[in-house]
């Protein structure tokens, strides 16, 4: 972690000098997905509902991949999947 | 040094004087919610918007809190924006004010003060600002039409001012200001143009890295006023309390720089100081009750009496060093109010008046004196028992009773 600004050196009213890229947001999580792969269809619902974009369709393996550095564990991928295929786990 | 340039007198109210102000000062955005005593200004812009006389964005908003959301996003894309308000519309703005002070969003608010429900009153009184003290935004009253004028112009120049790039708000005595006609001399568009100039941004640097102007542009994006958890928001609230110590010479050199212009002052723009020199005793107090203060302490000075007034123009920031200086001499001190801090030791103004004193070695009697609430009118003659009570309170050398009440029906 880069060291914190002090109040002169930080931006006026909060202006992010990170970016959201290098701000790993997964680190809020208590929950994460757990996919049974034999249940799911690979509809991708998961991947359009995910309000972080975390789960990613990976066309090289021909299946998604879930991005648990930003992955908030909202759990609203689980309760979209049709396929009832992701649980939530501490 | 430049010279008096040319002006023309007109009669106008104070809300007019406001709506005219905004006209010359090149506003971009005017985002606005009807009020009473406020609604001649907006009723005035929207005039001036629909005869096509400015090039004014006028959005008509649902309520206040949405004025001044409307007012925030618009300053954060770098327009100009002005808006008004009073009483129950600035305290439904109260959450959105702070959002706006914390995105140092530089925009200018005409408060034509007015008494908080309940009972309903529409009536005149500190009430509405007092209670957005806290807010973050600079605050300015005015003790006549002119000075309205006057200070909606220098508002701008103060809150874009590269050093401050706070919000502030010009408070106007409902209806003993807002209603009333007066002499106001104008400055021509022209000149009023070249003073406000065009808006400045401070550079920031953004999450790519690139160092920008402080304003939404789809070329470099930027989050304003984004989250801060504990390990950040102490800082940005110590950067408001910065800028509000820079608001306290900026204030005063844009006063003086407009003053080049008018040749009007209203004391050094932070205070006016009127007989107080050798005065023994004092009245302190915002707004238009200086005006009937100064013809009181005419009258006492003609009478032999040392009598003077200190006029707070500029409460937030408060410039208590100067308060100090104003009052070194003087034996007995009045603190005259127009709000309420219920259940506190007298109102606001008198804790920081009071307080402002406390250090020094031979400080005056401080006493206060709630005045003029809804509307209430404050005559000359309750002015002159003020200065006898304080009269009274140097002679027997202690005061009975710190917070009094003028007018009121015991």
């Amino acid at each position: 972690m880069s060291k914190e600004k002090s109040w002169k050196e930080a931006s006026p009213a909060g202006v992010c000098w990170k970016s959201s890229v290098t701000y790993l947001t997964g680190d809020w999580k208590t929950f994460r997905p757990e996919r049974d792969v034999a249940k799911c269809t690979k509809c991708l619902m998961c991947t359009i509902f995910c309000p972080d974009g975390a789960i990613h369709w990976k066309s090289e393996k021909g299946d998604i991949e879930f991005d648990l550095n930003y992955c908030k564990g909202c759990g609203i991928c689980a309760n979209e999947c049709p396929a009832k295929a992701i649980v939530m786990k501490m | 040094m430049k010279t008096v340039v040319k002006q023309e007198i007109q009669g106008l109210n104070g809300d007019e004087a406001v709506a005219l102000a905004v006209k010359q000062c090149d506003v971009d955005v005017v985002a606005a919610y009807p009020i009473t005593p406020q609604t001649i200004i907006v009723e005035k812009l929207s005039e001036y918007v629909a005869n096509g006389e400015v090039d004014i964005e006028y959005v008509c908003t649902e309520s206040e809190h949405s004025a001044m959301a409307a007012c925030l996003a618009a300053s954060a894309t770098g327009a100009r924006v002005f808006t008004a308000s009073a009483s129950a519309g600035l305290a439904l703005m109260h959450e959105m004010l702070f959002v706006t002070s914390g995105c140092r969003a530089p925009v200018v608010m005409a408060v034509a003060n007015r008494a908080l429900s309940a009972p309903l009153n529409i009536h005149g009184d500190h009430s509405d600002a007092m209670a957005e003290r806290d807010s973050g935004w600079v605050q300015i009253y005015c003790e006549n039409a002119q000075e309205v004028y006057d200070s909606v112009i220098q508002a701008f120049r103060i809150a874009e001012h590269l050093d401050v790039q706070l919000p502030v708000m010009v408070g106007l005595d409902g209806f003993t200001l807002s209603h009333t006609l007066e002499n106001v001399s104008v400055l021509s568009d022209d000149v009023v143009k070249r003073f406000v100039r065009t808006r400045e941004f401070p550079v920031v640097l953004t999450h790519e890295g690139k160092t920008v102007p402080y304003r939404l542009d789809p070329e470099s994006p930027m989050t304003m006023g984004p989250v801060a958890l504990p390990n950040y928001y102490f800082e940005f609230k110590r950067q408001q309390e910065e800028a509000m110590r820079n608001a306290l010479e900026v204030i005063p050199a844009v006063h003086e720089e407009y003053a080049q212009l008018s040749d009007r002052r209203y004391g050094d723009g932070l205070l006016e100081q009127y007989a107080l020199d050798d005065a023994e005793m004092a009245i302190v107090c915002l707004g238009s009750t200086a005006g009937t203060v100064k013809t009181v302490v005419d009258d006492l000075r003609a009478e032999g009496a040392k009598a003077g007034l200190l006029r707070i123009r500029t409460y937030r920031p408060f410039p208590a060093e100067a308060i100090v200086k104003a009052l070194s001499k003087v034996k007995a001190v009045a603190v005259m109010e127009r709000s309420m801090s219920f259940g506190g030791r007298g109102g606001a103004v008198f804790h920081e008046v009071r307080h402002a004193l406390y250090d020094e070695a031979a400080h005056p009697f401080v006493l206060n004196y709630i005045h003029g609430l809804g509307g209430r009118d404050t005559n000359p003659s309750q002015i002159r028992r003020v200065y006898d009570d304080l009269r009274e309170i140097i002679n027997a050398k202690r005061v009975d009773g710190l917070v009094r009440y003028v007018g009121l029906r015991e």
